[in-house]
């Protein structure tokens, strides 16, 4: 034989029909769900790597202006922070009860916390918008308006494009992840999935997750840089 | 041992004819002539740069082009050449349309996907070249703050823009590589019988998945404080700007290894086949090309050494950069191993990996020229730079991706091009390059800075050397592609393996099936059982 191969029997041919969701180029369901949570995998690597751009000028400028760092952190509203932290950790509860419906089959049950989580979503980018309301009407968004009082005012402004560069991807993120949930929402009605092929709501999982523990990471990095000095 | 390859009257190229079934294929293959076609416009559009800059550079005085042109002309030579040829160039061109191809899959993973990134490609492509027209950049392609955020006046942000957009394809494309291999491997295809590329685009694709979104948030960035005066980068509100060269060279020294890694695995590909041997050290060429990407990650700050960084981390990073040439020589000896007892085959594509062997040594060697503390000092921005990344850049990459261009063309086309054309090709690129590129090293070391439209009159001799240079590899290049379009009209037809090379693709009918291979292959042996008697027969 040439090249040392041989003619294999086509996988395809040997069952006459296959699942609906099996890409021609795949040869059964398991090494598709493999290449793309695989895919996913990757996918949240390079977003790690993206948020780790921003983070290095976190670590240089906080290293550089701790004062300024201090200062900067006590003007956020931590009421506002905090409350968002905890709707972020309760959607992710019920994200990972939507995967598990789905790996049951449930459907109905599926769409409700699929919904819920879309909610408390919501909720995290409406609270997001009365923070940023504020900054805006204390002037602490930089460029020409901002204003701040005190001698370290030019790097708590540095403190602030960090914020802003930093929860604003993050929002940009769970601007996607609900876009995204949505089209699985209407998947999940239109009935395509079913506990032999859910990918779409464990790979939708898996990015609402990673979305959720980049905030665990910005909250105390932004809100608590020295909060025992000014107790609330 | 003839090849049984029955042919099919059908392959990937004529099964659909219509342009939407080409602008909307999910084939790895019509992917890869569609990067093929937007490389090589952009190539072209490059090479259009250069030699302005280099007629500009034929006499001492600024009399062709104003000193603001010609920064935006070398600064467009940089973006287009960098961004749009040579980190495309191998992956997406040749990677995709062989990598599923060797590894015996129907296709890459995530076909749309691939698609998309073409797109992504092609709309950062459109962002850039309007930028262009409506007056170009003149930053150089480093994007230097604070020059870029608040002196230019040029077209920073739609570049920017551009540069940002195009990353997404090459993280994609990374993507989508990085799980065909893992998980798309036909039946007996174990990691230890891949072909040496798909562990190149393998050590690549790690490369574009962890830098690529660091220079994409960089860009993003330098964005923000261009429009919004925010003080990231700038010195008078607290900023950095050496925080800017840090994050740019993160990413943009190992995108170096992007352009050089996968022209690397072609060049083992070839070289074996043209050798009648399996090639010398395989797990050792294998695995520098996984030590090149990890160690090209860890070398960035040698860009930095007259920035003002500490003369320890300084200290460090030059060891470093010093050990990065380990696996590359690793490399280069083993293929000078391959040669040697090989029954070596004078055909073009052989032709060409010698000029890469021969332009590769030298630009390597000179990198450790800069990697050297002290040395680096006296050459920091002249011309001997600009030689040694060309040689690396021009002299590797882009003669291992013509090398895998001869090789893979007639799988791509079914068709043979004119070899004695392209062995003159090979030789007037070589000679060329080697006359444009040599004298800048003199250049460099007699003190000329880089970036300048003016030079004092003594230098003359050497840059008119140069231009010269320039004008012949200008004609090594037009002569390739002349015939190459003219094989796809008169070239004889190639069969499946014209080469009577190991390796999956040749074993599937020239141009391949729409589905690569009549029936899933079974492997049963490494990437290059050659043995030289077989080639005496034919």
């Amino acid at each position: 034989m040439p090249n040392g191969v041989v003619a294999a029997h086509d996988q395809h041919g040997q069952h006459g029909h296959h699942h609906p969701a099996l890409q021609h180029h795949f040869d059964d369901l398991e090494q598709q769900l493999e290449a793309s949570t695989l895919g996913m995998w990757l996918f949240l690597v390079t977003e790690v790597m993206f948020f780790g751009g921003m983070l290095a000028a976190y670590m240089l400028y906080r290293i550089w202006y701790p004062v300024a760092w201090a200062d900067g952190s006590n003007e956020l509203n931590i009421v506002m922070g905090g409350v968002n932290t905890a709707v972020l950790i309760f959607s992710s509860l019920t994200m990972a009860m939507a995967v598990r419906s789905a790996q049951t089959g449930h459907r109905n049950a599926t769409m409700i916390f699929l919904v819920l989580t879309m909610l408390l979503g919501l909720t995290f980018l409406v609270i997001k918008f009365f923070e940023y309301k504020e900054k805006f009407e204390l002037n602490h968004v930089p460029g020409p308006n901002f204003r701040f009082e005190g001698p370290e005012a030019p790097h708590v402004q540095i403190f602030f494009s960090v914020y802003f560069a930093l929860t604003g991807v993050h929002a940009l993120h769970m601007v996607i992840g609900f876009t995204l949930l949505s089209v699985i929402l209407w998947m999940t009605y239109k009935n395509r999935f079913s506990p032999e092929w859910y990918t779409p709501i464990e790979l939708a999982g898996l990015y609402w997750h990673f979305v959720d523990i980049v905030w665990i990471f910005l909250f105390p990095l932004l809100y608590l840089v020295d909060r025992s000095h000014h107790i609330v | 041992m003839e090849t049984t390859v029955v042919e099919s009257p059908v392959n990937y190229l004529n099964h659909r004819h219509t342009v939407a079934s080409w602008l909307l294929t999910k084939d790895h293959k019509r992917i890869g002539i569609l990067y093929l076609i937007v490389v090589s416009i952009a190539f072209t559009l490059g090479g259009i740069f250069a030699a302005l800059i280099r007629m500009e550079l034929t006499t001492p005085a600024g009399d062709l082009l104003s000193a603001d042109v010609y920064n935006r002309m070398f600064t467009m030579h940089g973006i287009t050449m960098v961004f749009f040829v040579l980190i495309p160039a191998v992956p997406a061109v040749l990677g995709n349309f062989v990598l599923p191809l060797m590894i015996g899959a129907k296709d890459v993973a995530f076909p749309k996907l691939n698609l998309l990134s073409w797109y992504i490609f092609v709309i950062g492509f459109i962002f850039t070249i309007t930028a262009m027209i409506l007056g170009g950049v003149d930053t150089g392609w480093t994007f230097y703050t604070p020059y870029s955020t608040q002196g230019s006046e040029s077209n920073v942000l739609l570049t920017g823009i551009g540069v940002f957009i195009t990353g997404f394809s090459s993280i994609l494309t990374g993507l989508n590589f990085m799980v065909t291999i893992h998980r798309m491997r036909a039946p007996g295809m174990t990691w230890f019988r891949l072909p040496l590329l798909v562990w190149a685009l393998y050590s690549t694709s790690l490369v574009q998945i962890l830098g690529t979104p660091v220079i994409a948030i960089t860009v993003g960035m330098l964005a923000m404080e261009r429009g919004l005066h925010l003080g990231l980068f700038d010195p008078r509100l607290g900023g950095d700007p050496v925080l800017f060269q840090h994050l740019f060279w993160f990413y943009s020294h190992p995108a170096v290894y992007i352009m050089i890694l996968p022209p690397m695995g072609v060049i083992s590909e070839v070289i074996a086949c043209f050798s009648r041997k399996n090639v010398f050290g395989y797990s050792f060429v294998a695995f520098s090309s996984l030590a090149i990407a990890v160690f090209g990650f860890l070398v960035w700050a040698h860009h930095l050494f007259v920035a003002g960084i500490s003369p320890y981390s300084a200290l460090i990073f030059s060891f470093l950069s010093f050990a990065v040439a380990i696996p590359s020589a690793v490399k280069t000896f083993n293929w000078t191993a391959t040669l040697y007892k090989g029954a070596i085959w004078w055909k073009s594509p052989m032709i060409f990996v010698f000029g890469f062997l021969g332009l590769f040594l030298i630009g390597g060697l000179t990198g450790l020229f800069l990697a050297s503390l002290g040395l680096d000092i006296h050459l920091t921005d002249t011309y001997f730079v600009v030689a040694h990344f060309h040689y690396i850049m021009v002299g590797g990459a882009i003669m291992g991706y013509f090398a895998g261009l001869h090789y893979w063309w007639p799988k791509m086309t079914g068709r043979m091009y004119n070899d004695t054309a392209a062995k003159c090709a090979a030789l007037l690129i070589f000679v060329g390059f080697n006359l444009t590129f040599g004298p800048q090293f003199i250049l460099g070391y007699l003190g000329m800075p880089r970036r300048y439209h003016v030079y004092p009159p003594e230098f003359q001799v050497l840059n008119v050397l140069s231009s010269a240079g320039a004008s012949i590899l200008a004609v090594g290049y037009a002569l390739t592609a002349i015939y190459f379009i003219a094989s796809l009209f008169v070239g004889e037809k190639a069969g499946a393996n014209p080469w009577k090379a190991t390796g999956l693709e040749w074993t599937t009918q020239s141009p391949p099936l729409p589905e690569n291979f009549p029936e899933t292959p079974i492997v049963t042996e490494g990437a290059y059982a050659y043995s030289k008697r077989e080639m005496k027969v034919a």
